[in-house]
């Protein structure tokens, strides 16, 4: 057995601390919790990015055996450049989003049960970080709804009327439908080929299309984890129970929930499609065209709806639905183009819609605790950096360059073009119209921000806010602006971990 | 095509009590029912995997004693994995199951009805 450098033990280490740390959590005092879990997921991002370091010094991923078991029969985590990245970034918007919500979590949940919500942050994220790294599809399995349960949680925990419980109770509704659909795939898939781990499931599956054996039933099992997965991914026309959920929820719930629990089934629906089904298999199926269909519907009616909302919350909830869309046109190009633009918006997706949930957070505590626009007028010049982190967040959405959400809309048109075809036209059309209805809510709501009214009855009102959440808030800026600027850097990490996934 | 269907009839049920799970977890209004609906899903699953494991003619994989010693050829059990793989799926199913009935205690102290239907029109009402 070749011997590992300490480094590469990291990525368990991520894992089993922050599913320890849960249960520490449970039983902490509140904000020994919210200190405990702080150190402790900023310890997972600083190893996270160790890993990254060291898979792009090293330019290969490789498998990690977990127990003492060798690869047909033991399990496995995988780790490349591409999952250590999506660690990274995702361990540090959690922080970000968890400091930057903090005031109101504390407001938000039962005094002596806040460290529970510490608890399932915890075990949140240890599910996300198996979803990127696993290379076991069961194992993906278990996690998934690890990551369910934990993500309804911390949806309900905020104790105002019963309205939380019911977006909670139909969330984990759908949610049980898709996974119990990912777990039948899981079975069949087994079924037809007698492993688990991904490396030999994709052999198994590319004997099978050789010979030209079971082309049906293999069409169902993709059909099977595409519909399951984008279930719970919120694909329209799955998304209803989204904005009730993530417009519901504290600040933080509704960043994390917005911007990372979505993406964490979409990351291992990418490794499926390219490490055990395989790209060619899935164009020749057709299951690119449909999620490419979902993508575009999803891209224009979840921002026809979110011009309608006039709860700011609701509306980036239904932003999130057309952003989703974005993710899954580029899926469902089905080319490497396509798959690395879609990278790309997961990751300009989850360092912009945090940013704009914690934003939300801030306006509304200096609008009375209003979430409705009509209070929110002016609020921009009352707390004046969430009002300038709220416009760059909004202009990123909309995708003014130097922004993030340029970036990746420039990627998906060159990724469509690359394509050609109907699809092309398809494509750019759908980002043409999406783009401008995008800028039909996000600039009126950027605008009323400063709009004063004459019976503003918040004028009096000061933002006094914690310095960690202005620090949060230019990090979340900057952030922006790096996937805007650099946005090749990151595309390049993303491509060579493709490109190593074969 | 039929004569595949009878051939695996213990795959056919489970996909056949999965889909009257599905549509129970979907379509029925009844919380509880609900939940009764996803437990039929999972289970399903789990006769699927076990008739998958189980091979005519073999035992339990549980070493057997035989003539002073244990008896390692594999080829007398049958395989584990779906095994293993149903009692994670159980624990899954179960700690879910928990949470949904969790879920509908919360939901009938406060409405007192398991219609959720009506309860999402009675909060809807409540927030205006």
């Amino acid at each position: 057995m070749e011997h590992l450098a300490f480094c590469q033990n990291f990525p368990f280490f991520t894992i089993i601390m922050t599913l320890s740390s849960g249960v520490i959590c449970s039983i902490l005092k509140p904000k020994k919790a919210m200190y405990f879990q702080c150190i402790v997921i900023f310890a997972t991002f600083v190893m996270s990015l160790i890993t990254l370091l060291f898979t792009l010094s090293t330019k290969t991923s490789y498998a990690f055996m977990m127990g003492h078991f060798p690869a047909p029969w033991g399990n496995e985590l995988r780790i490349g450049p591409f999952e250590s990245l999506m660690a990274t970034c995702f361990s540090g918007i959690m922080l970000l989003s968890l400091i930057g919500g903090m005031s109101h979590i504390f407001e938000d949940t039962e005094e002596k049960k806040t460290n529970l919500y510490f608890c399932m942050i915890s075990l949140l994220l240890s599910s996300l970080f198996a979803l990127i790294y696993t290379n076991d599809i069961f194992t993906g399995y278990v996690f998934v709804e690890i990551n369910t349960i934990t993500s309804c949680a911390i949806v309900m925990l905020k104790y105002r009327g019963g309205k939380t419980i019911v977006a909670t109770t139909r969330y984990m509704v759908m949610s049980l439908l898709g996974s119990g659909l990912f777990l039948l795939g899981i079975t069949m898939l087994y079924d037809l080929t007698g492993h688990l781990l991904m490396p030999q499931l994709g052999q198994a599956v590319n004997l099978l299309v050789e010979s030209n054996q079971y082309m049906f039933p293999l069409t169902v099992i993709i059909g099977l984890f595409s519909i399951g997965l984008s279930i719970k991914s919120a694909l329209f026309p799955f998304h209803t129970w989204l904005p009730d959920a993530h417009g519901n929820a504290t600040a933080s719930s509704s960043a994390i929930l917005s911007g990372l629990v979505l993406k964490g089934y979409i990351i291992l629906l990418i490794k499926i499609f390219y490490r055990v089904i395989g790209l060619d298999v899935i164009e020749v199926d057709q299951v690119t065209n449909i999620l490419f269909v979902f993508g575009i519907l999803a891209m224009i009616i979840g921002s026809i709806k979110a011009i309608s909302q006039q709860d700011i919350k609701k509306m980036l909830a239904y932003s999130s639905v057309a952003q989703i869309g974005y993710v899954y046109l580029g899926i469902g190009l089905g080319t490497n183009l396509g798959i690395i633009a879609a990278s790309l918006q997961i990751l300009a997706h989850a360092f912009t819609k945090p940013m704009l949930f914690v934003c939300s957070g801030g306006l509304m505590d200096v609008s009375g605790g209003s979430k409705q626009a009509k209070d929110l007028s002016g609020a921009g010049y009352r707390d004046k950096l969430t009002g300038v982190a709220f416009t760059i967040g909004g202009l990123s959405m909309v995708g003014i360059p130097l922004l993030a959400g340029f970036s990746t809309k420039f990627n998906l048109c060159m990724a469509a073009i690359e394509y050609g075809n109907i699809k092309m036209i398809m494509a750019l059309i759908a980002i043409i119209i999406s783009t401008v209805l995008n800028a039909m809510y996000y600039l009126p709501a950027i605008f009323n921000l400063y709009h004063v009214r004459h019976d503003d009855s918040f004028k009096d009102v000061k933002a006094h806010y914690h310095f960690s959440y202005a620090i949060v808030l230019v990090i979340f800026i900057l952030l922006n602006f790096s996937i805007g600027i650099f946005s090749d850097t990151y595309e390049s990490i993303i491509s060579m971990g493709l490109s190593t996934f074969g | 095509m039929f004569n595949n269907l009878f051939s695996n009839f213990y795959e056919t049920t489970a996909v056949i009590i999965f889909g009257i799970g599905f549509t129970t977890l979907l379509l029925h209004r009844n919380l509880i029912k609900k939940i009764i609906g996803f437990n039929f899903m999972d289970t399903a699953i789990y006769l699927f995997l076990a008739a998958k494991g189980y091979i005519q003619g073999r035992v339990a994989p549980i070493l057997i004693f035989e003539n002073g010693s244990y008896d390692t050829s594999f080829e007398r059990y049958i395989n584990p994995i779906p095994a293993g793989l149903v009692l994670t799926g159980i624990v899954v199913s179960v700690s879910v199951t928990a949470f949904m009935l969790a879920l509908t205690i919360r939901l009938y102290k406060k409405y007192h009805t398991l219609d959720i239907d009506k309860i999402v029109r009675i909060a809807s009402k409540e927030e205006e």
